[in-house]
């Protein structure tokens, strides 16, 4: 939630201020802030916790590795699922190499803190072997997994299957349900639409 | 049955210059051999012409074949290759698939993808964590391991695959003694199943211990082959800065000192050079 307080916050002032409306609320220099301005950013962060909500709440509670695999069980192709799930992993990976990294510069004189100065001079001996060691890892990891018989058509039998009892089902039904209904109200104006 | 493995030369791609040249190599199931020669001789290159990886997913160009049982590999796509032979890199960290959530899953990957029922997979996987005593880490996540334990990890995740022909490029760089050791009997018993191996290390003790056979490869070539003992006791690997076994030096430095040496019984002082190299810093020496 955290993360999307800065585009929140950009929403809320451009909205707020840019937004032409007739009830100006109070000026600031050469903006009004305007009643409509309010109403629009109100909407459009709504929007956003919406979104983010259910993203963190997806974040929160599913298991990357888990999710592919199920997906995977579901007939996904194996290199999709691969790409998927390494793209996943890939994130807190590359930060993990980047701290070592960093650590590694520092300890050979690199300042890496303080003046804003001092950190962009700082972002360019990281980037570089970050970037240029992903991608020999890169290069290393395939041929390892090539070994392991990696590209071979055909299903393969997975280890586990994920937890999926009726009740599970039926919420999956329900929603889709739901989604559907709002889509068909909306087409044929019985759910109001948003301003 | 046995890897052949003839080569003209190979190249990299992008290069002018040939990495191996003039290469026949010939192992038989069963046999372990070992593969020495300085830093840039070509060991690691080696391992990947000999794993049929290069030129089929590296690149670059192969004069030259390989054959695994009496079957041509040059059409072979990777899959059908890891079917026959694997190779195990020194770096644990690029052994791993990056996908897995437990080592369990990870010494798995391999056998899942070669399509086995559910019931063999699980068997060949507890088989491969047992020989490498690492059931006690099969819940914990493979990007969380020490390097030794991800080195270990990695050679379990090649050795659930079963393939008839092993081939390790320092596989245990990252291990200490007693992982190192740990290693060799787990070789040594694939072995007696009638697994070919070959094995690239700086650590010639291992090799020593492990391997009939021994290759000396220097500029992309190999200049020596021949039986264990009597590559290791040929004074051209100090030439090429490979250092001979602690069995050798030992029976150089007695024969330097003038002292007789009995078959056998440099086997015994070695060994107790090394258990007693806690107290006597100077028989640690021999253990390096």
């Amino acid at each position: 939630m955290l993360l999307t307080l800065p585009i929140a916050i950009s929403v809320v002032l451009v909205s707020v201020f840019t937004r032409a409306g007739e009830t100006v609320l109070f000026t600031v220099g050469p903006f009004d802030a305007t009643a409509e301005g309010v109403d629009f950013a109100g909407q459009t962060l709504v929007r956003l916790l919406a979104i983010s909500t259910s993203i963190g709440l997806f974040g929160l509670t599913t298991q990357p590795a888990a999710f592919v695999l199920d997906l995977e069980r579901r007939r996904l192709s194996p290199r999709l699922a691969f790409i998927a799930l390494n793209t996943i992993e890939a994130v807190p990976a590359m930060v993990e190499r980047a701290t070592v990294i960093q650590a590694a510069q520092r300890a050979r004189g690199l300042d890496t803190e303080g003046s804003v100065r001092a950190r962009i001079r700082g972002v360019l001996p990281l980037v570089g072997p970050v970037i240029l060691s992903s991608l020999t890892e890169v290069e290393e990891r395939s041929l390892a997994l090539e070994v392991r018989a990696f590209g071979r058509p055909g299903r393969r039998e997975l280890l586990w299957r994920s937890p999926d009892d009726t009740i599970q089902l039926l919420a999956r039904l329900l929603m889709v349900a739901v989604l559907l209904g709002l889509i068909v109200g909306r087409l044929s104006g019985t759910v109001p639409s948003t301003p | 049955m046995s890897l052949e493995l003839k080569v003209e030369n190979y190249r990299y791609p992008g290069y002018a210059r040939s990495v191996i040249r003039d290469v026949s190599l010939s192992i038989a199931d069963g046999e372990t051999v070992g593969l020495v020669g300085p830093n840039e001789a070509g060991k690691s290159t080696l391992c990947l012409v000999a794993s049929g990886l290069a030129p089929a997913s590296v690149g670059g160009e192969l004069r030259g074949s390989l054959t695994i049982d009496g079957r041509p590999m040059a059409k072979l796509a990777t899959y059908e290759l890891a079917e026959r032979v694997v190779v195990g890199f020194q770096n644990p960290n690029t052994q791993r698939s990056g996908i897995s959530a437990t080592v369990f899953e990870e010494v798995a990957l391999g056998p899942m993808n070669l399509g086995l029922p559910l019931e063999e997979t699980v068997e060949r996987t507890w088989a491969a964590l047992r020989l490498l005593r690492l059931e006690s880490i099969a819940t914990r996540n493979p990007a969380r391991l020490s390097g030794g334990q991800a080195q270990l990890v990695g050679i379990a995740s090649l050795l659930a695959m079963r393939p008839g022909h092993i081939i390790l490029d320092e596989p245990t760089a990252q291990l200490d003694p007693a992982g190192t050791r740990l290693v060799a009997e787990a070789l040594r018993q694939l072995a007696d199943a009638g697994t070919s191996l070959l094995v690239a290390e700086h650590k010639t003790d291992l090799l020593d211990d492990l391997c009939s056979r021994v290759l000396v490869i220097d500029g992309g070539r190999i200049v020596r082959d021949g039986p264990t003992a009597e590559v290791f006791a040929d004074p051209m690997l100090v030439d090429l800065g490979v250092e001979p076994p602690a069995r050798v030096r030992l029976q150089r430095a007695l024969a330097a000192a003038g002292l007789d040496t009995i078959t056998g019984l440099e086997d015994v002082v070695v060994e107790q050079a090394r258990s007693a190299a806690t107290v006597l810093p100077e028989a640690a020496a021999f253990d390096q």
